[in-house]
């Protein structure tokens, strides 16, 4: 019975867990920038919000851009799959089509959630959004700890996992990209880390603040934060091999070969490598996610019931 | 329309915000236009949710044995460019100041022989410890940490209350008053400029660092608490968290051949600076108290070896002790030939030949604190006390004239408060925070404001149950204010002026998209065959 499961359940699964990382990590980057644009009187409102728009993969066009109408297309615009509302409303709709699948707690957490968030975006119109974004991170968490608790460690769950892996890669390589590419207009270094929910795990092991280099190396690098880039792929290629692919599958290979990469790097030269590795990160991801693809659910085509007598 | 601004009277005291009834200073101008056309209903509403998530977060104080959101007022304290560089001169000033004093009454002595300070007033305090003679700190530091107490007298000029050099509390809540003060009214926050506090930990931590014992390479800094019970454990807690250093207790720290271990599951691992946030009296039971339980017994010695550094150093109290704050003026005087910045309040010192009959024929015109007292306990004030309190004071001033000062009662500024659903005007005073790295003497932007929540009440301490506002220092920005972060606001936004092509350097890389679930949803009414 659970030997196997069906492409287009392998699909929604998937990314369900994109998605709800999705909502997540952007929840953070918007809740970092807005908390650093308030605190910093000498902040330009329009180059912040042009990185934020860079990160999150949206043009932003040539016209001034404000907080508001960021907060408009990346977090309230529910037909944008780069919104926070987006994703959430496409995990819920994924989630639901593979109901069988995930626990019935994890589909009541989205589903309530996608109803909560109408209320929240009033409330946020009138005094700020961070009761809004706030409300996002407590229930992406509370849904993984759902995945986490409610989940036999199948196939079905594997999938979960490695949407969300392959997410938290794709995030923490853009919020370094937009640092790499244009520094003058990027994020300051505690920005970067708090946006990745990474302040104090990087406090606790470099014993200081996040103003050098070293948070790049960290948010890439390290062993043991769940969302470096490092971590991240790990979790992957293990999701990968247990879903009994061999090394040389296209879908594991491109991020086994970074992960390794990344293991051996020479310090010294990675803040000169940076721009490349950010890159070849990237292009690897993309790579693997669409073997994924290929691979588990290569079936095109909606699925729809005809109207009798239409 | 009424607003709850209406009926706001002026007391007999400066007040922070209106200069005359109805005239608001200049400062304050955003401030009032904001709130004033906001609703009572839709303030507390503001309000309930600030102390909800106070309390989600664990901010918390403890009042009457129960734990109690943080009370913070959601009208702010504002200081202009002007006043601030005032503050700041003069609250480091004291800091250094008091510095050269510890560094001479625990070394030469040179301020008794000369005369300035009387030898009586070291030895015959508490606080002088005789452990500490001969312990030449790093940098010289002693007050790594210090809170000087300001209040605003009727006219507007700023005067210190009292100095905090051993174990100043408080800090928390002014990073924690600036976080919720950007979530609950992010559009005001952002037509100001206001100076930043969240670099406080980053600064502590260099101070401590460079106060390691000497040769030291990466030395290890640890904030020692007295454990969850203790009121400011949240403070002891938050600042390890935000310097990425250990919290531990007393019972997590050895002590061998003069040196400071901590327990780990690696095993002991050696400690350079001890940020401790428990007094002199608790720290190490073999030299005060013997029945300290919350200490490390041995880590006086590991200091006077120099193997570790305490932060504050023991026997700071010994300026801090409100006699001799009396002296502190001569003292800015005699150690750096400057004149004080910010003066006293005008007191007298009942252990001084004259003074004494002075202070107790006008004892109910008077303030009389006990030297040694802490968080507004034991004093009393002169024109609000009753007969038996009078006279019970003066007995105990007549029975022993060194342990007491006495102090022109100074009407503390006022600013509107937030009582029921109006504003009313409520004493407030200011403690500044300055961190001494041995080489420079920052002070953090702002401070914490505490407000005696009890109308006419001229106490403000947390554990009297006063309030708190959030201090904001405007900076001298550039003229041009950014754009507004108006959360009401629907309208198109205009273009602006295209001055470089406004071009970027990014890609922009497109997202993956997934299919966003609707497929395979069975369309409303399709009936299955």
């Amino acid at each position: 019975m659970n030997d196997v499961i069906l492409s287009r359940i392998a699909e929604a699964l998937t990314w369900t867990g994109r998605y709800v990382e999705r909502a997540d990590a952007t929840g953070r980057i918007l809740d970092a920038y807005l908390h650093r644009l308030l605190e910093d009187p000498w902040r330009d409102e329009d180059v912040a919000c042009r990185s934020l728009y860079a990160i999150l993969g949206v043009d932003a066009g040539s016209e001034r851009v404000d907080m508001q109408q960021v907060l408009d297309q990346l977090a309230f615009d529910a037909r944008s799959t780069c919104s926070i509302e987006g994703a959430l409303g496409a995990a819920r709709l994924n989630a639901r089509s593979a109901r069988e699948a995930v626990s019935s707690e994890m589909w009541e957490c989205l589903n309530s959630t996608w109803h909560a968030l109408a209320d929240q975006r009033l409330a946020a119109r009138r005094t700020g959004p961070y009761a809004y974004l706030e409300l996002v991170r407590r229930r992406a968490a509370l849904f993984f700890g759902l995945a986490d608790s409610t989940m036999s460690r199948d196939d079905s769950w594997r999938f979960v996992v490695l949407g969300r892996s392959l997410e938290r890669v794709d995030m923490t390589v853009r919020l370094l990209s937009v640092r790499v590419l244009d520094a003058a207009h990027a994020p300051d270094w505690p920005t970067l880390l708090s946006a990745s929910g990474a302040d104090e795990a990087y406090a606790r092991v470099y014993g200081g603040f996040g103003d050098t280099p070293r948070v790049a190396e960290f948010l890439l690098l390290d062993r043991d934060f769940p969302r470096s880039a490092l971590h991240a792929l790990t979790t992957a290629e293990e999701c990968l091999a247990a879903l009994g692919r061999p090394r040389q599958d296209p879908a594991r290979r491109p991020i086994g070969r970074m992960r390794t990469r990344l293991e051996y790097l020479d310090l010294a030269a990675l803040e000169e490598q940076l721009p490349l590795l950010l890159r070849d990160l990237q292009q690897a991801c993309t790579a693997s996610a669409e073997a994924v693809a290929e691979r588990f659910f290569p079936y095109q085509g909606p699925v729809e019931w005809a109207q009798e007598g239409a | 329309m009424a607003d709850i601004f209406d009926a706001y009277a002026l007391a007999d005291a400066w007040d922070e915000m209106f200069e005359r009834p109805g005239e608001v200073r200049t400062a304050y101008e955003p401030v009032l236009a904001a709130l004033q056309p906001i609703e009572p209903g839709e303030l507390r509403f503001r309000a309930d949710q600030m102390a909800r998530a106070f309390t989600d977060r664990g901010v918390t104080y403890a009042f009457a044995g129960e734990e109690r959101p943080w009370p913070l007022d959601l009208v702010p304290r504002i200081l202009d460019a002007l006043e601030w560089d005032l503050v700041q001169r003069g609250v480091s000033q004291r800091v250094r100041a008091l510095e050269a004093y510890l560094s001479d009454a625990y070394g030469p002595g040179r301020a008794f022989e000369d005369g300035v300070v009387p030898w009586r007033l070291l030895l015959n305090s508490p606080h002088f410890h005789r452990a500490a003679h001969g312990i030449e700190p790093p940098g010289g530091v002693r007050i790594h940490v210090a809170g000087i107490d300001l209040v605003r007298d009727e006219a507007g000029d700023f005067r210190v209350l009292e100095d905090n050099v051993r174990v100043p509390s408080g800090v928390s809540y002014v990073i924690e008053n600036r976080r919720a003060m950007t979530r609950i009214f992010p559009s005001l926050f952002a037509e100001q400029h206001v100076v930043p506090v969240d670099g406080y930990a980053q600064r502590l931590l260099a101070a401590l660092r460079a106060a390691a014992p000497d040769g030291v390479g990466d030395p290890r800094v640890v904030v020692l608490t007295p454990g969850p019970s203790n009121a400011a454990y949240f403070e002891h807690a938050l600042l390890a968290r935000l310097m990425g250093v250990q919290l531990v207790e007393g019972h997590d720290l050895a002590c061998r051949n003069n040196r400071v271990w901590m327990r780990t599951t690696r095993g002991e691992m050696p400690v350079h600076v001890v940020y401790r946030r428990l007094d002199d009296d608790f720290l190490d039971p073999l030299h005060f108290r013997p029945d300290s339980v919350i200490g490390c017994p041995g880590i006086l010695s590991a200091a006077q070896a120099g193997t570790v550094t305490l932060a504050n150093a023991v026997g700071n109290g010994i300026a801090d002790d409100k006699l001799l704050y009396t002296y502190v003026p001569d003292l800015i005087r005699y150690y750096l030939g400057e004149e004080p910045v910010l003066p006293n309040v005008e007191s007298y010192r009942p252990d001084e030949p004259g003074q004494l009959e002075a202070v107790l024929d006008q004892i109910d015109q008077l303030v009389i604190k006990p030297v040694d007292g802490a968080g507004g306990q034991g004093i009393v004030i002169g024109p609000k006390a009753d007969r038996d309190t009078l006279e019970r004071t003066r007995a105990a001033v007549a029975a022993d004239p060194r342990g007491w000062i006495a102090q022109r009662p100074v009407a503390l500024s006022t600013s509107p408060t937030l009582a029921g659903d109006r504003m009313a005007p409520r004493h407030i005073d200011l403690r500044p925070f300055a961190v001494n790295d041995g080489t420079d003497v920052w002070v953090l932007p702002g401070g914490l404001t505490r407000v005696a929540l009890q109308e006419g009440n001229l106490i403000v301490n947390s554990s009297q149950g006063g309030g708190s506002k959030d201090t904001w220092v405007l900076a001298e920005g550039p003229a041009e204010l950014p754009r507004v972060l108006d959360f009401a606001r629907t309208e198109e936004t205009s273009i602006a002026e295209d001055a470089d092509g406004g071009g970027t350097a990014w890609d922009v890389v497109p997202r993956q998209l997934g299919p966003d679930g609707a497929r395979g949803v069975v369309q409303e009414g399709a009936q299955q065959q």
